[in-house]
């Protein structure tokens, strides 16, 4: 399989404290990658990293085999768990905002035929989410659910090469969080995606995920906590094929973790 | 039922509300009655009937030295001063606010400026304004803009900054440029700000305004109240000043609903 974004030997240090050491991980095209571990153990600065928000202290990140720059662009998506959409847009707005950036540099709007275009589009990616009710709201008249879903069709629309999700699901009740999880995996697999999700929950990186990531340090000095990093600790195929989104039983969900442990 | 949970409705809160303005005026008109019935003359504590008596001549007879009705004239030029420098303040904090705000780099550079000329008491600066601008209308603008649109600035680019992180990176992931970010994100969300900056911004500018005014004008309702003191005129300062607290309240009414209308998503609970 084709390799999306390579970790060579990546560390990510503040001063003398070091955050990450030693990550060298291939993300293979179209796999659903689930990073677990516990508060502090660096997977949201993985996903910072791998987003460009931050730069390697050492190694190298590779996207499609180049370099990334330390810098968000529009090849990696993301939803973070709160305050991804803007409050001053409506929803429809908000998804057609990547496309005004990207067709009108100077002005960010589009006008006429362009701009029927746009929404058009836009349109078709809130049907998919399920928001196409919504497409006049502000996002402060959305169900924290829905918000995520609007999250999800503004990154989407962009076509990025990886979508990464920062504890997508976390605020939600579990009833929504599990019409999220059928979403998510079904806009998997129609549109091809390569996802990176850190989350909290060990059930939801089971159930999604093709490969877990469990993060944390290899080494703990009673000491020096500090001076050594989290890395991938464990990494563990958990699917060839994609998960069907409904035909995951309770048993994969139970036995898995214990897998987890050696 | 305990006190913390007694909520009046909304006719019992405006009846509430005006409670202690009409207690103030009787207590006023009282006293005014009291005092002229000791002393026809007293000049402290005018009666309405006076009051109206001494407004009817600077709202309907001209000035002879200029022609021009006083009363509008002041508040005709006050207003023009207001106007001309909360106009000025605007443009400057959308202007440097925003840049402020969006680039940390430019943060790191005016930031200190902008924080040590805030702390400068914009009084103390009047005379320097009055020696380089000369008494004119340019020193009176000066002030206020020297007064409000540090503080204005500093409230936009804090605001601008504390945007959450969250939305700077997704706009990033959208494709968006500095220009575009600036444009689309951190501009329309920093308006309604900078209308409720203003508002709060209304009450330092009237005391710049009246200041300069005092000081050094030949028309201006500050002017004419610190004039008209000369004579002991309360009968034409007590009007004057319910007049500014009445434009005032008028102008604050007015951003307060231009907030609302314009910035709707802003408003929500």
């Amino acid at each position: 399989m084709t390799t999306v974004l390579a970790f060579d030997q990546v560390w990510l240090e503040y001063r003398d404290k070091i955050v990450l050491e030693r990550v060298s991980l291939n993300i293979a095209e179209g796999s659903f990658v689930s990073i677990v571990g516990p508060s502090g153990a660096g997977k949201s600065s993985f996903l910072r990293l791998a987003l460009g928000q931050e730069a390697p202290t050492r190694g190298d990140i590779l996207l499609d085999g180049k370099i990334m720059p330390a810098e968000c662009g529009p090849d990696r998506g993301v939803v973070f768990q709160r305050y991804s959409v803007f409050p001053h847009l409506s929803v429809l707005r908000n998804v057609m905002f990547g496309a005004e950036c990207r067709a009108a540099p100077f002005t960010a709007r589009l006008f006429g035929g362009a701009r029927r275009r746009a929404a058009e589009e836009a349109e078709a990616m809130l049907a998919e989410v399920g928001l196409a009710d919504a497409r006049d709201l502000y996002p402060a008249d959305l169900s924290g659910g829905m918000q995520q879903r609007l999250a999800i069709a503004q990154a989407l629309i962009a076509r990025p090469r990886l979508l990464l999700l920062d504890e997508p699901f976390g605020a939600l009740d579990p009833g929504v969080r599990r019409d999220m999880h059928r979403l998510i995996l079904r806009l998997w697999r129609e549109h091809g995606l390569t996802v990176l999700m850190v989350t909290h929950d060990i059930n939801e990186a089971f159930k999604l995920g093709t490969r877990l990531l469990a993060f944390d340090k290899r080494r703990h000095d009673p000491h020096a906590p500090h001076r050594f990093g989290a890395t991938a600790l464990y990494d563990l195929a958990l699917s060839e094929a994609p998960p069907e989104p409904d035909g995951i039983t309770i048993d994969r969900e139970v036995n898995n973790p214990e897998r987890v442990i050696p | 039922m305990r006190w913390v949970n007694v909520r009046p409705g909304r006719r019992n809160a405006l009846l509430l509300g005006a409670m202690p303005l009409l207690a103030i005026l009787a207590a006023y008109l009282f006293a005014a009655a009291m005092r002229h019935a000791a002393n026809p003359s007293d000049k402290l504590l005018p009666t309405p009937v006076a009051m109206a008596t001494a407004l009817r001549g600077l709202l309907l007879e001209a000035d002879p030295l200029t022609g021009r009705i006083i009363f509008w004239a002041d508040t005709l030029a006050s207003l023009q001063r207001l106007g001309i420098a909360l106009g000025l303040c605007t443009a400057s904090a959308l202007l440097v606010g925003l840049v402020l705000g969006v680039l940390p780099v430019a943060r790191a550079t005016l930031g200190g400026l902008v924080t040590t000329v805030a702390v400068i008491p914009p009084i103390a600066l009047l005379p320097i304004l009055f020696i380089v601008f000369g008494l004119g209308e340019t020193a009176k603008v000066a002030l206020i803009v020297v007064g409000v649109a540090p503080f204005l600035i500093r409230d936009l680019a804090d605001h601008v900054a504390a945007l959450p992180r969250e939305q700077i990176v997704k706009a990033q992931t959208l494709g968006a440029s500095s220009w575009q970010l600036a444009l689309r994100v951190a501009l329309p969300q920093a308006l309604p700000r900078l209308i409720a900056g203003l508002r709060l911004s209304l009450g330092p500018a009237w005391v710049y305004l009246i200041s300069a005014e005092a000081i050094a004008s030949d028309v201006g309702l500050g002017y004419r109240i610190f004039l008209v003191r000369r004579y002991l005129s309360m009968d034409i300062i007590i009007p004057y000043v319910a007049w500014i607290a009445l434009l005032a309240i008028l102008m604050d009414v007015a951003l307060a609903q231009l907030s609302r209308r314009a910035f709707a998503w802003a408003h929500r609970a």
